[in-house]
């Protein structure tokens, strides 16, 4: 993992001593609100509906046993002993005083991590694949590359203010993990024909109030031209995009206005003037950077109490079926665990919670975690025959639910019960639906399905691609959730449509419940899945069952 | 003609905690609505807003939420007003069990 060097460690000491300045210039009335507002902004902190929340950015999504240690620690003493882990590989506090930020930055500089970038028209965390470095399927590790963005991005002059936030998503791996299709900048590691890894890179992609498809800008960038490039799409961006109407600001729009034909040739202009003027010094840091993500060195092991564990416990069997991923490595696998237990909100973690998982990153994982954009924790590499002993360490610290990619894996953003912008509430939405299905004992029946739940038009809880996407809004004055369908996204990234009218928040869960037995209806098989399914078949079966059979009720 | 002015509070939030606060009639902040003054005039409306806003060291985000008369004092009316009240549902955390 990267290790901060002087440079980092004194601009992040720095910063710190900045804001504690600045909250103390608030406190005492030498700032106004709006001349706070930016900095604390600048530094992750938000004021909410019923507090202050501070969204700290977890770097590409990996943490140490030390860091999460930290963050368990942050949560006991200055908030309510928990943490929310974000659909952006962020963690966020509900429930910081503005007294207390300096210090709790300064306990994130400590285990070197902070909340710069997070908040913002700026460049934000740059996030990736979640199973990065472990991945059976991938070309090289993206997070060298995340690291340089992050270097590159943070306090980068040119771009502290922008028409509108930016983000950037990388994955190493053919099968996207990282939704890089839906952000501002994907870059998608592919290789050229002469075999050497490079980038795909997709521009334009978002969810919100204008959802886009990120289209391919550049069909293969050499690694060594990653930073002018992507300096140049910024910096082409910032000059063009609109800051006259902030619905209208971020770059996907600035594509569709202008066409992809004439950014990419206004982009190819710019990286030309931009390339001579890195004379190789990024790539230098690349290789230094690098260097510091080696692989752990794995051992040669025998798997047979993995095997008799399978065998002899139903329960552990039903967990290593979904929550286990295949690893490069012979003998080992990558565990999600999962922070979506039935009835719990999705995503929140306790201070014990995220100890225990910092004691088996420590004891099995080669020391590393994982904050996937799903919401979950990832232990990316561990040897088999450690799982039986890791799984009765999460059964004992309720981490062990076997859901991961089953219906009640849900994504929700915090809605209207944090969240100032949000018109509806999520989080008690996911909370039912996935009790629901629960009681119903049919989830792994029914098999892959991804709900994402939005508590407003923003669409932080990527309801748009959600396989069942549930989005909320206000409707003259009460809370309506309305449904898309289809949605995906992976490398072939869909906009879910939209069913029809929306549902109350008393309907929503039997709503989604019409949808997924009309699936099981439908399907030819138990191999079709859901998505599959509805490829097939349409949205017709669907609207028939959310809506034909409540006007039969009603005549009834 | 104007729209008849329906019945509102001034809500804010706490500088220090980020907890929301109404305007009584005494010109104290409370964290309990009941004790808010209902304004329902909307002349005075005008006039306890500036107010309110003038306080820039003790409030953020000064507003006017509707409300209507309850037997204990004003009460949200809005869904949104009603979650400023109590706190989140998914924890017994905020108003909920600190008012």
């Amino acid at each position: 993992m990267y290790k901060y060097n002087d440079f980092d460690e004194a601009f992040v000491r720095e910063r710190v001593e900045q804001f504690r300045g600045q909250v103390a210039r608030r406190i005492d009335g030498s700032l106004t609100e709006d001349e706070f507002r930016p900095l604390r902004l600048m530094n992750g902190l938000y004021l909410q509906l019923h507090a202050y929340m501070l969204r700290v950015a977890i770097p590409y999504g990996t943490l140490n046993p030390s860091q999460m240690r930290q963050l368990a620690y942050i949560a006991e003493r200055w908030d309510k002993g928990y943490g929310h882990f974000t659909t952006r590989q962020n963690i966020q506090y509900n429930w910081p005083k503005l007294e207390d930020v300096p210090d709790i930055l300064s306990a994130l500089a400590d285990v070197e991590m902070h909340a710069i970038q997070t908040s913002g028209n700026t460049i934000r965390n740059v996030t990736a694949d979640h199973f990065a470095g472990a991945a059976a399927d991938e070309i090289e590790d993206p997070r060298p590359v995340a690291e340089l963005l992050r270097q590159w991005s943070t306090d980068h002059p040119e771009f502290q203010f922008l028409p509108r936030k930016f983000k950037i998503a990388v994955t190493g791996s053919p099968n996207d993990r990282a939704v890089t299709r839906a952000h501002d900048i994907g870059l998608r590691m592919v290789r050229n024909d002469a075999g050497e890894p490079g980038f795909e890179v997709i521009v334009g992609g978002g969810l919100g109030r204008t959802p886009m498809v990120g289209k391919v800008i550049r069909g293969f960038l050499p690694k060594a031209d990653l930073l002018p490039y992507v300096e140049a799409v910024v910096s082409v961006w910032n000059l063009l995009g609109r800051r006259d109407n902030k619905y209208k600001a971020r770059i996907k729009i600035t594509v569709h206005e202008h066409g992809l034909e004439e950014i990419q040739r206004l982009v190819e202009d710019r990286f030309a003037e931009l390339r001579p003027a890195f004379g190789g010094v990024d790539q230098d840091l690349l290789t230094q950077i690098e260097a510091q993500f080696a692989q752990p060195h794995y051992v040669a092991k025998s798997t047979a109490a993995f095997d008799a564990a399978r065998a002899a416990n139903p329960a552990f069997r039903s967990w290593s079926d979904t929550n286990l991923a295949q690893h490069r490595t012979d003998g080992y696998a990558i565990v999600t665990v999962s922070i979506k237990k039935h009835g719990a909100t999705p995503g929140d973690a306790t201070a014990d919670q995220m100890r225990v998982m910092a004691d088996l990153a420590e004891t099995y994982g080669h020391g590393e975690l994982r904050i996937s954009h799903e919401q979950n924790v990832i232990l990316p590499h561990v040897h088999k025959s450690d799982l039986p002993a890791v799984y009765q360490a999460l059964r004992a610290a309720d981490l062990a639910t076997a859901n991961v990619g089953l219906i009640s894996d849900i994504i929700a953003c915090p809605g209207m019960d944090y969240c100032a912008l949000a018109t509806a509430r999520s989080i008690p939405v996911a909370q039912e639906i996935a009790t629901r299905f629960d009681e119903l004992k049919l989830e792994h029946e029914v098999g892959p399905l991804k709900i994402k739940i939005s508590g407003c038009i923003n669409a932080c809880g990527h309801h748009h691609v959600g396989h069942i996407g549930i989005l909320g809004l206000d409707r003259a004055g009460v809370e309506n959730y309305q449904i898309t369908l289809g949605g995906d996204g992976t490398e072939d990234m869909v906009v879910g449509d939209k069913t029809g009218p929306g549902f109350a928040y008393d309907e929503i869960t039997g709503a989604v419940e019409r949808i997924v037995l009309a699936y099981l209806e439908v399907r030819t098989s138990a191999e079709e899945t859901f998505l599959q399914a509805y490829r097939r078949v349409g949205i017709g079966p669907f609207k028939a069952a959310l809506y034909e059979q409540g006007e039969e009720a009603d005549a009834a | 003609m104007s729209r008849r002015f329906t019945p509102k509070v001034i809500t804010a939030n706490a500088l220090l905690e980020g907890d929301v606060v109404w305007q009584t009639a005494d010109d104290r902040w409370t964290r309990d609505i009941r004790e808010a003054e209902l304004i329902e005039d909307e002349a005075h409306a005008d006039i306890r807003l500036l107010d309110a806003s003038a306080q820039r060291n003790v409030v953020v985000g000064v507003y006017l939420a509707d409300a209507k008369a309850g037997a204990e004092g004003p009460e949200p009316v809005h869904f949104r007003e009603a979650f400023r009240t109590r706190g989140p549902s998914n924890y017994a955390h905020g108003k909920q069990v600190e008012v």
